[in-house]
């Protein structure tokens, strides 16, 4: 014990020897990393023993938590299915132009010419009335009625991919063709185009809104369960602020704590939807059928299982950390 | 080792706890300090263990000035203070063993280390048959002791206790002081904040007395000091 004044900022740091040889042992600073580590797996341990005796209050946050999660992942979800179910109609809009009956093939041919050298126009297709015929006799299965018909009913058609496919050319481009004495009517398939992209759109900010909303709520739902932890740890806390306990140190358990309920609440929400994908994929692979279309339900994958768990263990930390900064640092012994 | 210089407290409410109290303690010494409830002895042990900083004077221990001690160095301060207190402050969760282990686990002390010296803290006190146990299984002289082992495992240089026979018989109460001499027999420096006079005054050591804050008495009482301090 020297007298001497010491500007050392841990006075822990050193050992110093005393009147009788004995000497104050101090942790070296290589066993003060290994015991740190020590410390966090101990950490670690308990976190996840803790969680399992009281199973019934901890089983509950963590399915609300789940919860939570499980709805914004599965409309996240439900969007992709969604997007792959139409993703063979959507792309380019295109204008059907059906011809009048009567006009002449050779009429039409030189039509289709003209309007492939229009400026407006990228590519036309022309389906005889033949052609459409045989396509929908394969695909509608009404073969043997139409077969039975002494007349094709169907006209011929040129479909028409624009160049360009902002609203307003694509209204100027059909009305324009729509003036030529040899067409009968043009369909613009673009106003459903236009629809399903926007509620495409308009489901994507929801679900995001609606993910914001509940991330929210977990960061709250954690905050609270840590803040009643730390209540129910308090004299160990003040006692171990008393032997010298940094923040950190007396911080650690409660950060894990809040780990595994986000981690928990994640791998739960994954299974909830995986639950939910197996009972309705069912369903909708009959209403698929119905439809004529292969179309099966796809479900989360193992990624989205890394991502819901990685993320909701980081919501968990991030709820444990608010909950610690403001409740751990005002526990001081008085 | 421990320096007061014109120490004054005074809580936010306005009441001077100490007022311009100037002390040394030199190592290795063992220090009563004993005075009437209110008298300013907590008020005082709170200062030394960073619990309270004063609100004016300097304080001293060990060369490091405690006015200055920022509060993330505080817990550093503490590792090399023991502290005994008179509700013992044990954990009910854990066992004795456990109970012993938190200044060393705080500080980050290996394992083997760790276990080596939990031991020796309860072989000490007597406690090392008791090490599994739960330290509510123990009697009241016992968890004392199991707080004493808690104090003084980290070998800490200055053992500061707080009542620490408050709630003891005389026997048990004999047995904690006989503790606390052996301490500072192999050099530890030892407050003890008591009003058990009686045993104050056997013990033979320098004793300060606070009265309204202010110390009144410091010295070896004779033999009259259990009739009530000068």
């Amino acid at each position: 014990m020297t007298s001497t004044s010491r500007n050392s900022s841990r006075p822990a740091a050193e050992a110093r020897a005393r009147k009788n040889g004995a000497v104050t042992i101090r942790a070296r600073s290589l066993d003060r990393l290994y015991s740190w580590g020590w410390h966090h797996r101990q950490m670690a341990i308990e976190a996840w023993q803790r969680f399992f005796t009281t199973p019934m209050a901890n089983g509950m946050t963590v399915l609300m938590i789940a919860i939570a999660l499980a709805l914004p992942a599965a409309l996240q979800l439900g969007l992709a299915n969604f997007q792959r179910a139409v993703a063979g109609w959507e792309g380019q809009p295109q204008l059907s132009v059906f011809l009048h009956k009567r006009a002449s093939e050779a009429a039409v041919q030189t039509f289709a010419d003209k309007l492939r050298l229009d400026p407006s126009v990228a590519e036309v297709t022309y389906i005889s009335p033949q052609q459409a015929l045989t396509e929908f006799q394969h695909s509608s299965k009404l073969g043997d009625a139409l077969a039975s018909m002494e007349i094709n009913p169907l006209p011929a058609v040129l479909l028409l991919l624009p160049r360009n496919n902002d609203r307003d050319n694509l209204v100027a481009l059909a009305e324009r063709v729509n003036s030529t004495a040899l067409v009968d009517s043009v369909v613009v398939d673009i106003a459903w185009v236009q629809r399903l992209a926007q509620l495409t759109t308009l489901g994507q900010r929801l679900s995001i809104g609606l993910a914001m909303l509940l991330a929210l709520g977990v960061l709250l739902v954690v905050v609270n369960s840590i803040r009643l932890h730390i209540e129910n740890r308090r004299e160990e806390i003040l006692v171990a602020k008393l032997v010298g306990a940094t923040d950190a140190f007396v911080r650690r358990p409660f950060l894990y704590t809040g780990f595994c309920y986000g981690l928990f609440g994640g791998l739960l929400a994954w299974l909830l939807i995986t639950v939910a994908i197996t009972l309705l994929s069912g369903p909708v692979r009959g209403l698929a059928s119905l439809y004529d279309s292969g179309f099966t339900l796809q479900g989360p994958d193992l990624g989205d299982l890394l991502s819901l768990g990685a993320g909701a263990g980081l919501l968990g930390l991030l709820g444990a950390w608010l909950a610690v900064a403001r409740h751990i640092s005002a526990i001081q012994p008085r | 080792m421990i320096t007061f210089d014109n120490v004054n407290k005074r809580y936010p409410s306005g009441q001077d706890a100490l007022g311009r109290v100037s002390l040394e303690i030199e190592r290795a010494e063992m220090v009563f300090l004993t005075g009437r409830s209110g008298a300013g002895k907590s008020t005082l042990l709170k200062l030394l263990t960073a619990i309270e900083r004063p609100s004016r004077g300097t304080i001293l221990v060990s060369g490091h000035n405690l006015n200055r001690l920022r509060n993330s160095q505080i817990p550093y301060y503490r590792r090399n203070l023991g502290i005994v207190f008179q509700n013992h402050q044990l954990l009910f969760d854990r066992s004795v063993f456990d109970n012993v282990a938190l200044p060393l686990s705080v500080a980050g002390c290996n394992r083997r280390e760790l276990g080596r010296r939990v031991r020796a803290a309860l072989d000490k006190v007597g406690l090392l048959q008791r090490e599994k146990q739960n330290p509510i299984v123990l009697s009241g002289g016992e968890q004392q002791r199991v707080g004493i082992a808690r104090a003084v495992v980290n070998k800490p240089r200055l053992l500061v206790a707080d009542e620490p026979t408050g709630n003891l018989d005389p026997q048990l109460s004999a047995e904690v002081m006989q503790l606390f001499r052996q301490f500072n027999a192999v050099g530890v420096t030892v407050l003890v904040a008591s009003h058990d006079l009686k045993l104050i005054a056997r013990m033979g050591c320098r004793v300060l007395s606070l009265e309204a804050g202010h110390l009144i008495f410091d010295g070896v009482p004779d033999r009259d000091f259990a009739k009530g301090p000068a």
